[in-house]
């Protein structure tokens, strides 16, 4: 099933705030996760595999590393999901 | 002459009756890991939940803690030492290719005559012991055994190396097992994955360090942190849920969850994934002891007995994980 890129957006930012604490409010897509959303490289790691399962899509390791800002994430799961 | 052959038979169950550990005297702190990297108590306490580590010094040697920790579980299990039938070591930072260690950790014990073998499973080595040794007592080829995983990671370690330089560390944990009335050791569900081998390995072999031609290295481990924490928390935790199964026990039984301690992240991730009970007691030994490979589970569960955080009698279930990449898990009652 397709997802809206707001739809995807908001479900990034509930995932976001459960794995790391940060408001929802504040994952925005031009946010970087790193610098911006205090999300480290295992974070990182979890915020994907909690968008695999919520989004149904396959995110590689390979591509985590591509994925600097929410901005980037919304774009890949659009595109996958 | 197709002569009828015996099978060995031995006791229905086996169980585990003792546990012991050593950790080495001196304690390494994140500052003094940060004298060779670029990086912070802060971030490594972050990044992992690491406090202090232990490494040993000249005289803790793989032998000497093996020797120390095997006697403690000996000593907790009630069992002599002429009693044991078999010795495995599991250890990665042995380093002499031959004889085997466990040999001489077997005269040393007073367990003399009896076999002995080390295996080379990493992270996983103390599960995989005590999967070979349920299966050995329940057929007959031992009556008792010691099962210990012991490593000397330091001095494998790339010290200079920001993302391993804080993790590994150095101890030694023992158990000794033996056959029982009950099931006191469920299925063990093991396994490796050869296809990412490379992502937690030693860098060169020691020919080519040294025989290379001048330049080589000492052959460090390198390790590539996310793909073995995507690995180690959402693939693990279906095997450690197949090893609830296997036994036949619910998480809502289960009273103590003792994985490897890898990095507390990784043991984080897992409860969650997991989705464990408030009520299980989880083991975070890690903080103030570093990940000692294939020492790390039975110097959890050490430590969790001392405390009073498990009782004997309770269900625990163990997972050991890493290079290779090897696992297994299985359910165990507690001494």
């Amino acid at each position: 099933m397709a997802y809206t890129e707001q739809e995807i957006l908001s479900g990034l930012a509930e995932i976001v705030n459960e794995i790391v604490g940060v408001p929802a409010s504040e994952v925005q897509p031009d946010k970087s996760f790193t610098d911006d959303l205090d999300v480290d490289s295992l974070s990182m790691v979890e915020v994907a595999m909690a968008a695999q399962d919520k989004f149904g899509v396959t995110i590689p390791d390979e591509e985590i590393k591509n994925l600097k800002t929410v901005g980037d994430a919304v774009g890949y799961i659009a595109k996958s999901s | 002459m197709s002569a009828p052959i015996k099978p060995g038979t031995g006791s229905a169950y086996a169980r585990i009756l003792g546990f012991g550990g050593y950790r080495p005297a001196r304690v390494v702190t994140n500052e003094e890991i940060c004298q060779n990297i670029d990086s912070s108590d802060e971030w490594i306490q972050a990044r992992s939940g690491i406090v202090t580590r232990r490494w040993a010094n000249d005289e803790e040697t793989v032998q000497a803690m093996s020797v120390a920790a095997a006697g403690k579980a000996l000593a907790n299990s009630g069992v002599r030492a002429d009693q044991i039938g078999a010795v495995i070591v599991a250890t990665v930072s042995h380093l002499y290719q031959t004889p085997a260690i466990a040999t001489s950790i077997a005269e040393e014990l007073g367990a003399k005559g009896a076999a002995a073998f080390d295996i080379s499973a990493a992270c996983a080595g103390f599960c995989y012991g005590v999967g070979l040794a349920d299966g050995m007592i329940r057929t007959g080829s031992a009556e008792h055994i010691i099962v210990i995983g012991v490593e000397r990671l330091s001095d494998l370690t790339d010290h200079h190396d920001r993302s391993t330089a804080f993790l590994f560390a150095d101890g030694a944990g023992a158990a000794v097992i033996g056959p029982s009335d009950e099931p006191g050791i469920g299925p063990v569900i093991w396994g490796s994955d050869g296809s990412r081998a490379g992502l937690i390995s030693q860098e060169e072999s020691w020919n080519q360090a040294f025989h290379a031609g001048g330049g080589a290295e000492w052959p460090h481990l390198r390790m590539e942190g996310n793909p073995v924490f995507r690995w180690a928390v959402w693939e693990m935790a279906r095997v450690a849920e197949q090893a609830l199964v296997a036994a036949g026990v619910s998480a809502a039984e289960l009273d103590a969850f003792i994985p490897h301690q890898a990095n507390m992240r990784i043991t984080d991730a897992m409860v969650k994934a997991l989705k464990l009970p408030e009520s299980v007691r989880v083991a975070r030994d890690i903080a103030h002891q570093g990940n000692t490979s294939a020492a790390s589970v039975p110097l959890a569960i050490e430590r969790m007995l001392e405390t009073g955080e498990v009782k004997s009698g309770e269900t625990a279930l163990i997972i050991g994980f890493g290079a290779g990449l090897a696992y297994a898990a299985q359910v165990i009652r507690l001494p």
